[in-house]
Protein backbone atom coordinates (compact mmCIF):
# COMPACT_ATOMS: atom_id res chain seq x y z
CA UNK A 1 0.00 0.00 0.00
CA UNK A 2 1.42 3.38 -0.63
CA UNK A 3 1.14 6.04 1.14
CA UNK A 4 -0.61 9.54 0.18
CA UNK A 5 3.33 11.17 -0.68
CA UNK A 6 3.79 8.33 -2.97
CA UNK A 7 0.85 8.43 -4.80
CA UNK A 8 1.77 12.17 -5.64
CA UNK A 9 4.90 11.90 -6.64
CA UNK A 10 3.04 8.70 -9.16
CA UNK A 11 1.06 12.00 -10.37
CA UNK A 12 3.59 14.36 -10.24
CA UNK A 13 6.36 12.42 -12.62
CA UNK A 14 3.28 11.30 -15.08
CA UNK A 15 2.29 14.76 -15.52
CA UNK A 16 5.33 16.13 -15.72
CA UNK A 17 6.37 13.30 -18.33
CA UNK A 18 2.89 14.06 -20.56
CA UNK A 19 4.03 18.13 -19.89
CA UNK A 20 7.23 17.73 -21.13
CA UNK A 21 6.83 15.12 -23.83
CA UNK A 22 4.47 16.82 -25.66
CA UNK A 23 5.97 19.60 -25.67
CA UNK A 24 3.84 22.19 -23.99
CA UNK A 25 6.42 23.24 -21.66
CA UNK A 26 10.28 23.58 -21.27
CA UNK A 27 10.92 22.67 -17.95
CA UNK A 28 9.06 21.76 -14.63
CA UNK A 29 10.74 22.68 -11.60
CA UNK A 30 10.14 19.92 -8.84
CA UNK A 31 12.26 18.31 -6.42
CA UNK A 32 14.52 15.36 -6.99
CA UNK A 33 15.71 13.05 -3.40
CA UNK A 34 18.46 14.43 -1.94
CA UNK A 35 21.65 12.69 -0.72
CA UNK A 36 20.62 13.08 2.73
CA UNK A 37 18.20 11.46 4.70
CA UNK A 38 15.24 14.21 5.66
CA UNK A 39 16.38 16.25 2.45
CA UNK A 40 15.66 17.24 -1.22
CA UNK A 41 16.97 18.95 -3.95
CA UNK A 42 14.60 21.45 -5.95
CA UNK A 43 15.55 19.76 -9.70
CA UNK A 44 14.39 21.66 -12.78
CA UNK A 45 13.42 18.76 -15.55
CA UNK A 46 14.10 19.62 -18.77
CA UNK A 47 13.51 16.18 -21.03
CA UNK A 48 10.33 14.04 -20.25
CA UNK A 49 13.06 10.98 -18.81
CA UNK A 50 13.68 13.59 -16.27
CA UNK A 51 10.41 13.05 -14.94
CA UNK A 52 11.23 10.04 -13.11
CA UNK A 53 13.43 11.66 -10.77
CA UNK A 54 11.13 13.87 -9.31
CA UNK A 55 9.76 13.28 -5.85
CA UNK A 56 7.09 14.39 -3.21
CA UNK A 57 7.66 13.75 0.75
CA UNK A 58 7.18 15.88 4.05
CA UNK A 59 10.77 17.94 3.57
CA UNK A 60 9.95 19.85 0.61
CA UNK A 61 10.54 23.22 2.49
CA UNK A 62 12.15 25.46 -0.06
CA UNK A 63 9.56 27.47 -2.03
CA UNK A 64 9.93 26.65 -5.41
CA UNK A 65 8.26 29.77 -6.37
CA UNK A 66 11.98 31.10 -5.57
CA UNK A 67 13.11 29.53 -8.95
CA UNK A 68 9.84 30.64 -11.42
CA UNK A 69 11.24 34.21 -12.71
CA UNK A 70 14.94 33.59 -13.13
CA UNK A 71 14.02 30.18 -14.82
CA UNK A 72 11.55 31.86 -17.27
CA UNK A 73 13.62 34.85 -18.04
CA UNK A 74 16.50 31.92 -19.47
CA UNK A 75 14.58 30.91 -21.99
CA UNK A 76 14.21 34.69 -23.49
CA UNK A 77 16.06 35.99 -26.12
CA UNK A 78 18.83 38.69 -25.06
CA UNK A 79 18.05 41.78 -24.76
CA UNK A 80 18.79 45.01 -24.15
CA UNK A 81 17.08 48.07 -22.09
CA UNK A 82 15.07 49.68 -24.17
CA UNK A 83 14.88 46.74 -26.82
CA UNK A 84 11.25 45.62 -27.80
CA UNK A 85 9.75 42.75 -26.12
CA UNK A 86 10.81 39.09 -28.17
CA UNK A 87 8.03 38.52 -30.74
CA UNK A 88 6.21 35.09 -30.81
CA UNK A 89 5.11 32.69 -28.04
CA UNK A 90 8.15 31.97 -25.32
CA UNK A 91 8.44 28.55 -24.39
CA UNK A 92 6.30 27.72 -21.14
CA UNK A 93 7.72 26.74 -17.60
CA UNK A 94 5.45 23.78 -15.05
CA UNK A 95 6.07 23.87 -11.87
CA UNK A 96 4.52 22.56 -8.51
CA UNK A 97 2.58 24.75 -5.86
CA UNK A 98 0.92 24.45 -2.71
CA UNK A 99 -0.81 27.23 -1.42
CA UNK A 100 1.73 29.66 0.10
CA UNK A 101 3.39 28.85 -3.46
CA UNK A 102 0.92 29.35 -5.21
CA UNK A 103 0.12 32.42 -3.52
CA UNK A 104 4.21 33.88 -3.60
CA UNK A 105 3.32 33.05 -7.62
CA UNK A 106 0.38 35.11 -7.79
CA UNK A 107 2.36 37.88 -6.02
CA UNK A 108 5.46 37.39 -8.57
CA UNK A 109 2.68 37.43 -11.46
CA UNK A 110 1.43 41.19 -9.97
CA UNK A 111 4.61 42.80 -9.68
CA UNK A 112 5.23 41.28 -13.31
CA UNK A 113 8.02 39.11 -12.46
CA UNK A 114 6.20 36.04 -14.04
CA UNK A 115 3.91 36.18 -17.04
CA UNK A 116 0.96 33.83 -16.30
CA UNK A 117 0.81 32.41 -19.63
CA UNK A 118 3.97 31.19 -19.47
CA UNK A 119 3.53 28.84 -16.51
CA UNK A 120 1.83 25.80 -15.89
CA UNK A 121 0.79 25.44 -12.53
CA UNK A 122 0.38 21.97 -10.85
CA UNK A 123 -1.17 22.61 -7.73
CA UNK A 124 -0.95 20.12 -4.76
CA UNK A 125 -2.78 20.87 -1.55
CA UNK A 126 0.40 20.73 1.21
CA UNK A 127 0.00 18.91 4.21
CA UNK A 128 2.07 20.80 6.15
CA UNK A 129 5.78 20.38 5.63
CA UNK A 130 8.33 18.34 8.23
CA UNK A 131 10.94 20.93 10.23
CA UNK A 132 14.37 18.85 9.66
CA UNK A 133 15.76 20.42 12.51
CA UNK A 134 12.41 19.54 15.27
CA UNK A 135 13.40 16.14 13.86
CA UNK A 136 17.01 16.15 14.89
CA UNK A 137 15.60 17.43 18.20
CA UNK A 138 13.24 14.73 19.09
CA UNK A 139 16.24 12.25 18.60
CA UNK A 140 18.39 13.91 20.79
CA UNK A 141 20.13 15.34 18.65
CA UNK A 142 21.88 11.60 17.29
CA UNK A 143 23.18 11.17 13.71
CA UNK A 144 19.99 10.26 11.44
CA UNK A 145 21.35 7.74 9.19
CA UNK A 146 17.51 6.95 7.12
CA UNK A 147 14.07 8.67 7.36
CA UNK A 148 11.12 6.77 6.52
CA UNK A 149 7.64 8.20 5.86
CA UNK A 150 4.42 6.82 6.42
CA UNK A 151 1.19 8.95 6.17
CA UNK A 152 1.10 10.23 9.73
CA UNK A 153 4.69 8.99 11.43
CA UNK A 154 8.10 9.10 10.53
CA UNK A 155 10.84 5.89 11.32
CA UNK A 156 13.77 7.72 12.29
CA UNK A 157 16.64 5.68 12.47
CA UNK A 158 20.66 5.71 13.35
CA UNK A 159 23.51 3.86 14.50
CA UNK A 160 21.93 1.96 17.59
CA UNK A 161 18.65 3.45 17.92
CA UNK A 162 15.06 3.51 16.41
CA UNK A 163 12.19 5.82 16.77
CA UNK A 164 9.30 6.70 15.64
CA UNK A 165 7.59 10.41 15.45
CA UNK A 166 3.98 11.40 15.08
CA UNK A 167 4.62 13.69 11.79
CA UNK A 168 2.26 16.55 13.40
CA UNK A 169 4.51 16.94 15.95
CA UNK A 170 6.94 17.77 13.70
CA UNK A 171 5.51 19.79 11.34
CA UNK A 172 6.58 23.63 10.49
CA UNK A 173 5.06 26.14 12.92
CA UNK A 174 4.68 28.11 9.87
CA UNK A 175 2.59 25.42 8.38
CA UNK A 176 0.62 24.36 11.80
CA UNK A 177 -0.85 27.75 11.81
CA UNK A 178 -1.40 27.89 8.04
CA UNK A 179 -5.44 28.36 7.04
CA UNK A 180 -4.81 27.75 3.27
CA UNK A 181 -3.38 24.97 2.64
CA UNK A 182 -4.70 24.59 -1.13
CA UNK A 183 -3.15 26.54 -4.57
CA UNK A 184 -5.15 29.71 -4.84
CA UNK A 185 -4.16 29.45 -8.57
CA UNK A 186 -3.68 26.36 -10.86
CA UNK A 187 -3.78 24.81 -14.20
CA UNK A 188 -3.55 20.56 -12.96
CA UNK A 189 -4.51 19.59 -9.67
CA UNK A 190 -2.74 16.41 -8.28
CA UNK A 191 -4.46 14.93 -4.50
CA UNK A 192 -7.89 16.41 -3.04
CA UNK A 193 -8.41 19.73 -1.81
CA UNK A 194 -7.87 19.57 1.56
CA UNK A 195 -10.18 23.12 2.45
CA UNK A 196 -9.51 26.57 4.27
CA UNK A 197 -8.03 24.65 7.53
CA UNK A 198 -9.55 26.40 10.92
CA UNK A 199 -7.08 27.31 12.78
CA UNK A 200 -7.29 28.99 16.44
CA UNK A 201 -4.89 31.81 17.12
CA UNK A 202 -2.69 31.75 13.57
CA UNK A 203 -0.39 34.83 15.18
CA UNK A 204 -0.22 33.17 18.97
CA UNK A 205 3.79 32.64 18.36
CA UNK A 206 3.53 36.56 17.48
CA UNK A 207 1.37 37.68 20.40
CA UNK A 208 3.48 35.87 22.86
CA UNK A 209 6.13 38.39 21.76
CA UNK A 210 4.08 41.61 21.38
CA UNK A 211 2.64 40.77 25.19
CA UNK A 212 6.47 41.07 26.12
CA UNK A 213 7.67 44.66 27.62
CA UNK A 214 9.41 46.88 25.54
CA UNK A 215 12.66 45.32 27.13
CA UNK A 216 11.88 41.89 26.87
CA UNK A 217 11.22 42.40 23.45
CA UNK A 218 14.19 43.85 22.95
CA UNK A 219 16.53 41.33 24.77
CA UNK A 220 14.60 38.59 22.71
CA UNK A 221 15.75 40.35 19.76
CA UNK A 222 19.01 41.01 20.19
CA UNK A 223 19.19 37.02 21.68
CA UNK A 224 17.56 35.90 19.20
CA UNK A 225 19.21 36.88 15.90
CA UNK A 226 22.56 36.99 17.84
CA UNK A 227 24.10 34.18 15.79
CA UNK A 228 23.34 34.92 12.62
CA UNK A 229 25.93 34.43 10.75
CA UNK A 230 24.98 36.73 7.64
CA UNK A 231 25.09 33.89 4.94
CA UNK A 232 21.82 35.42 3.73
CA UNK A 233 20.32 32.05 2.89
CA UNK A 234 16.99 33.80 4.12
CA UNK A 235 17.06 36.44 1.22
CA UNK A 236 18.31 33.97 -1.03
CA UNK A 237 15.68 31.23 -0.33
CA UNK A 238 12.73 34.24 -0.48
CA UNK A 239 10.49 33.90 -3.75
CA UNK A 240 10.06 37.27 -2.89
CA UNK A 241 13.68 38.51 -3.31
CA UNK A 242 14.57 39.00 -6.68
CA UNK A 243 15.79 42.84 -6.82
CA UNK A 244 18.73 42.55 -8.93
CA UNK A 245 21.05 44.39 -6.38
CA UNK A 246 19.84 43.60 -2.81
CA UNK A 247 19.74 46.68 -0.03
CA UNK A 248 22.57 44.57 1.58
CA UNK A 249 24.47 44.64 -1.53
CA UNK A 250 24.73 48.51 -1.68
CA UNK A 251 27.75 50.00 -1.29
CA UNK A 252 26.80 53.93 -1.92
CA UNK A 253 24.77 54.41 0.50
CA UNK A 254 25.71 51.29 2.16
CA UNK A 255 22.44 50.86 4.59
CA UNK A 256 23.43 47.63 6.03
CA UNK A 257 27.27 47.42 7.41
CA UNK A 258 28.19 44.05 6.29
CA UNK A 259 30.23 42.50 9.58
CA UNK A 260 27.76 40.24 12.19
CA UNK A 261 28.36 42.99 14.34
CA UNK A 262 24.99 43.53 16.29
CA UNK A 263 23.23 46.72 14.62
CA UNK A 264 24.42 45.56 11.14
CA UNK A 265 22.74 41.66 11.51
CA UNK A 266 19.29 43.57 13.44
CA UNK A 267 18.82 46.06 10.96
CA UNK A 268 19.99 43.25 8.19
CA UNK A 269 17.00 41.57 9.98
CA UNK A 270 14.18 44.29 10.08
CA UNK A 271 14.98 45.42 7.02
CA UNK A 272 14.96 42.20 5.12
CA UNK A 273 11.50 41.17 6.99
CA UNK A 274 9.69 45.07 6.19
CA UNK A 275 10.72 44.23 2.37
CA UNK A 276 8.12 41.52 2.57
CA UNK A 277 5.86 43.42 4.25
CA UNK A 278 2.03 42.59 2.75
CA UNK A 279 4.26 40.04 -0.03
CA UNK A 280 4.80 37.31 2.86
CA UNK A 281 2.81 34.02 2.46
CA UNK A 282 4.40 32.61 5.63
CA UNK A 283 5.88 29.93 3.82
CA UNK A 284 8.82 29.49 6.02
CA UNK A 285 11.28 29.18 3.44
CA UNK A 286 13.73 31.27 5.27
CA UNK A 287 13.42 29.73 8.25
CA UNK A 288 13.76 26.35 7.34
CA UNK A 289 17.23 27.29 5.39
CA UNK A 290 19.01 29.38 8.53
CA UNK A 291 21.75 27.37 9.06
CA UNK A 292 21.65 28.48 12.63
CA UNK A 293 17.72 28.22 13.61
CA UNK A 294 17.17 32.17 13.94
CA UNK A 295 13.66 32.85 14.17
CA UNK A 296 13.38 35.44 11.46
CA UNK A 297 9.79 34.35 10.13
CA UNK A 298 8.16 35.89 13.40
CA UNK A 299 9.11 39.27 11.87
CA UNK A 300 7.40 38.52 8.79
CA UNK A 301 4.84 36.97 10.36
CA UNK A 302 4.06 40.44 12.63
CA UNK A 303 3.65 42.32 9.71
CA UNK A 304 1.19 39.54 8.38
CA UNK A 305 -1.06 40.30 11.71
CA UNK A 306 -0.76 43.81 10.88
CA UNK A 307 -1.33 43.95 7.34
CA UNK A 308 -4.05 41.71 7.95
CA UNK A 309 -5.76 43.87 10.78
CA UNK A 310 -5.35 47.21 9.52
CA UNK A 311 -5.58 46.66 5.68
CA UNK A 312 -7.86 43.35 6.02
CA UNK A 313 -5.63 41.72 3.04
CA UNK A 314 -3.16 38.37 2.72
CA UNK A 315 -0.74 38.25 0.31
CA UNK A 316 -1.27 36.57 -2.98
CA UNK A 317 -4.95 35.41 -2.38
CA UNK A 318 -6.73 37.06 -5.75
CA UNK A 319 -4.61 37.92 -9.09
CA UNK A 320 -7.40 40.89 -8.97
CA UNK A 321 -6.71 42.36 -5.68
CA UNK A 322 -4.09 44.77 -5.56
CA UNK A 323 -0.94 43.87 -2.93
CA UNK A 324 -1.70 45.96 0.12
CA UNK A 325 1.22 47.98 -0.01
CA UNK A 326 0.97 49.32 -3.43
CA UNK A 327 -2.58 51.09 -2.57
CA UNK A 328 -4.64 52.70 0.46
CA UNK A 329 -7.55 53.58 1.19
CA UNK A 330 -7.93 57.32 2.54
CA UNK A 331 -9.53 56.09 5.69
CA UNK A 332 -6.32 54.19 6.88
CA UNK A 333 -5.79 53.61 10.71
CA UNK A 334 -3.41 56.41 11.63
CA UNK A 335 -2.97 56.90 15.31
CA UNK A 336 0.46 56.45 15.07
CA UNK A 337 0.25 60.27 13.92
CA UNK A 338 1.39 62.44 16.28
CA UNK A 339 -0.65 65.18 14.81
CA UNK A 340 -3.91 62.77 14.38
CA UNK A 341 -3.66 61.52 17.99
CA UNK A 342 -5.11 64.84 20.35
CA UNK A 343 -8.40 64.51 18.03
CA UNK A 344 -9.12 61.45 17.47
CA UNK A 345 -7.69 60.30 21.01
CA UNK A 346 -5.59 57.80 19.49
CA UNK A 347 -7.16 54.87 17.87
CA UNK A 348 -4.05 52.82 18.74
CA UNK B 1 27.51 61.42 18.30
CA UNK B 2 30.12 63.06 20.46
CA UNK B 3 27.72 65.17 22.36
CA UNK B 4 28.88 66.53 25.78
CA UNK B 5 28.43 65.43 29.17
CA UNK B 6 25.30 63.55 30.15
CA UNK B 7 24.65 66.42 32.27
CA UNK B 8 23.87 68.76 29.37
CA UNK B 9 23.06 66.04 27.04
CA UNK B 10 20.57 67.44 24.18
CA UNK B 11 19.24 64.90 21.40
CA UNK B 12 19.83 65.12 17.88
CA UNK B 13 16.88 64.50 15.76
CA UNK B 14 16.76 63.89 12.16
CA UNK B 15 13.50 65.28 10.72
CA UNK B 16 12.22 63.68 6.94
CA UNK B 17 10.07 66.92 5.46
CA UNK B 18 8.51 66.87 2.52
CA UNK B 19 9.10 70.00 0.41
CA UNK B 20 5.89 70.87 -0.44
CA UNK B 21 3.81 70.96 3.47
CA UNK B 22 5.79 70.49 6.26
CA UNK B 23 9.13 72.07 4.42
CA UNK B 24 7.42 75.00 3.92
CA UNK B 25 5.32 74.45 7.28
CA UNK B 26 9.11 75.07 8.71
CA UNK B 27 9.68 77.61 7.23
CA UNK B 28 6.59 79.46 8.32
CA UNK B 29 7.65 78.83 11.24
CA UNK B 30 10.81 80.77 10.88
CA UNK B 31 9.33 83.68 9.63
CA UNK B 32 6.37 83.68 12.11
CA UNK B 33 9.22 83.61 15.03
CA UNK B 34 8.10 80.82 16.63
CA UNK B 35 9.99 79.04 18.98
CA UNK B 36 11.07 75.84 18.58
CA UNK B 37 13.52 73.33 20.36
CA UNK B 38 17.45 73.43 17.87
CA UNK B 39 17.49 70.07 18.21
CA UNK B 40 15.95 68.91 14.61
CA UNK B 41 18.18 68.87 11.65
CA UNK B 42 16.65 68.72 8.58
CA UNK B 43 16.52 66.87 5.69
CA UNK B 44 14.07 68.25 2.63
CA UNK B 45 12.35 65.30 0.60
CA UNK B 46 10.24 65.86 -2.15
CA UNK B 47 7.57 63.89 -0.63
CA UNK B 48 6.95 61.72 2.54
CA UNK B 49 6.45 59.07 0.33
CA UNK B 50 10.21 59.36 -0.67
CA UNK B 51 10.81 58.55 2.92
CA UNK B 52 12.32 54.62 3.26
CA UNK B 53 12.72 52.78 6.33
CA UNK B 54 16.16 52.60 5.02
CA UNK B 55 16.55 56.46 5.70
CA UNK B 56 15.03 56.01 9.15
CA UNK B 57 17.08 53.17 9.81
CA UNK B 58 20.12 54.68 8.75
CA UNK B 59 19.46 57.85 11.07
CA UNK B 60 18.97 55.74 14.21
CA UNK B 61 22.29 53.34 13.44
CA UNK B 62 24.32 56.86 12.76
CA UNK B 63 23.57 57.86 16.18
CA UNK B 64 20.34 60.51 15.82
CA UNK B 65 18.42 60.12 18.97
CA UNK B 66 15.16 60.81 17.46
CA UNK B 67 13.65 60.57 14.10
CA UNK B 68 10.89 62.76 12.94
CA UNK B 69 9.14 62.13 9.26
CA UNK B 70 6.36 64.69 8.36
CA UNK B 71 4.57 65.10 4.94
CA UNK B 72 1.32 66.38 4.08
CA UNK B 73 -2.13 66.25 5.77
CA UNK B 74 -3.80 63.25 4.17
CA UNK B 75 -5.55 64.01 0.99
CA UNK B 76 -3.29 67.75 0.70
CA UNK B 77 -0.21 65.50 -1.04
CA UNK B 78 1.49 67.69 -3.88
CA UNK B 79 1.71 64.23 -6.13
CA UNK B 80 -1.94 63.47 -5.37
CA UNK B 81 -1.24 60.09 -2.80
CA UNK B 82 2.05 59.94 -1.98
CA UNK B 83 1.22 60.30 1.54
CA UNK B 84 -1.35 57.88 1.53
CA UNK B 85 1.25 55.38 0.32
CA UNK B 86 3.96 56.39 2.60
CA UNK B 87 1.15 55.84 5.99
CA UNK B 88 1.01 52.19 5.29
CA UNK B 89 4.53 51.86 5.08
CA UNK B 90 5.02 54.34 8.43
CA UNK B 91 2.45 52.36 9.95
CA UNK B 92 3.62 48.77 9.44
CA UNK B 93 7.79 49.90 9.92
CA UNK B 94 6.42 51.68 13.71
CA UNK B 95 4.66 48.36 14.53
CA UNK B 96 7.26 46.67 13.31
CA UNK B 97 10.01 48.32 15.73
CA UNK B 98 8.08 48.24 18.38
CA UNK B 99 7.73 45.14 18.04
CA UNK B 100 11.74 44.40 18.12
CA UNK B 101 11.97 46.66 20.96
CA UNK B 102 12.58 50.15 19.71
CA UNK B 103 11.34 52.96 22.52
CA UNK B 104 8.06 54.37 20.85
CA UNK B 105 8.48 57.82 20.44
CA UNK B 106 12.38 57.82 18.84
CA UNK B 107 10.66 57.50 15.25
CA UNK B 108 7.93 59.69 14.93
CA UNK B 109 5.34 60.87 12.50
CA UNK B 110 3.45 63.75 11.76
CA UNK B 111 1.26 65.48 9.13
CA UNK B 112 2.03 69.18 8.98
CA UNK B 113 1.03 71.80 6.09
CA UNK B 114 2.38 74.58 4.70
CA UNK B 115 0.09 77.17 6.60
CA UNK B 116 0.58 75.44 9.76
CA UNK B 117 4.09 76.81 11.41
CA UNK B 118 2.60 77.07 14.65
CA UNK B 119 1.86 73.07 14.90
CA UNK B 120 5.01 72.60 13.34
CA UNK B 121 6.96 74.26 16.41
CA UNK B 122 4.51 72.33 18.56
CA UNK B 123 5.37 69.50 16.67
CA UNK B 124 9.12 69.57 17.18
CA UNK B 125 8.75 70.58 20.98
CA UNK B 126 6.48 67.32 21.16
CA UNK B 127 9.18 65.05 20.18
CA UNK B 128 12.22 67.05 21.69
CA UNK B 129 10.41 66.38 24.72
CA UNK B 130 9.76 62.65 24.10
CA UNK B 131 13.25 62.12 23.04
CA UNK B 132 14.70 63.60 25.82
CA UNK B 133 12.97 61.35 28.19
CA UNK B 134 13.94 58.42 27.09
CA UNK B 135 17.48 59.84 26.96
CA UNK B 136 20.58 59.19 24.36
CA UNK B 137 19.42 56.67 22.01
CA UNK B 138 21.67 53.13 22.51
CA UNK B 139 19.40 50.39 20.24
CA UNK B 140 20.74 49.91 16.77
CA UNK B 141 23.57 52.61 17.44
CA UNK B 142 26.25 51.44 15.43
CA UNK B 143 29.12 52.21 17.31
CA UNK B 144 32.78 51.69 15.87
CA UNK B 145 35.68 51.01 17.85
Amino acid sequence: MSTVNEKITEKIRSEAQRLLSSGEIAAFIGYEAGSLPMSVRPFVARKPEDASRLVWNSFCVLNLANYLPALLKSFEPPRRPGDPPPEGPLPKVGILATGCWSRNIVVQIKENQVDRDRVVIVGVPSRGMVSARKVKEAVGERDIQACTEEDHSLKISGEGFEQELNRWDVVRDNCKTCVHPDPVIYDILIGDPAGERQVQDRFAQVDEIEHKSLEERWDWFADSFSSCVRCYACRNACPLCYCPTCFVDDSRPQWVGKSTEQTDTMLFHILRAYHCAGRCTDCGSCESVCPVGIPMRLLTKKLNKDVLEMYGSEAGMSLDEPLPLTTYNPADPQGFVLTEKSEKGGDR
Amino acid sequence: MGTTSEKNWEPKIVAFLCNWCSYAGADLAGVSRFQYPPNIRIIRLPCSGRVSANMILDALRSGADGVLVSGCHPGDCHYISGNLFARRRFALLNNLLEFVGIEPGRVNFSWVSASEGEQFAEVVKEVTDKVKKLGPSTRLVKRIG
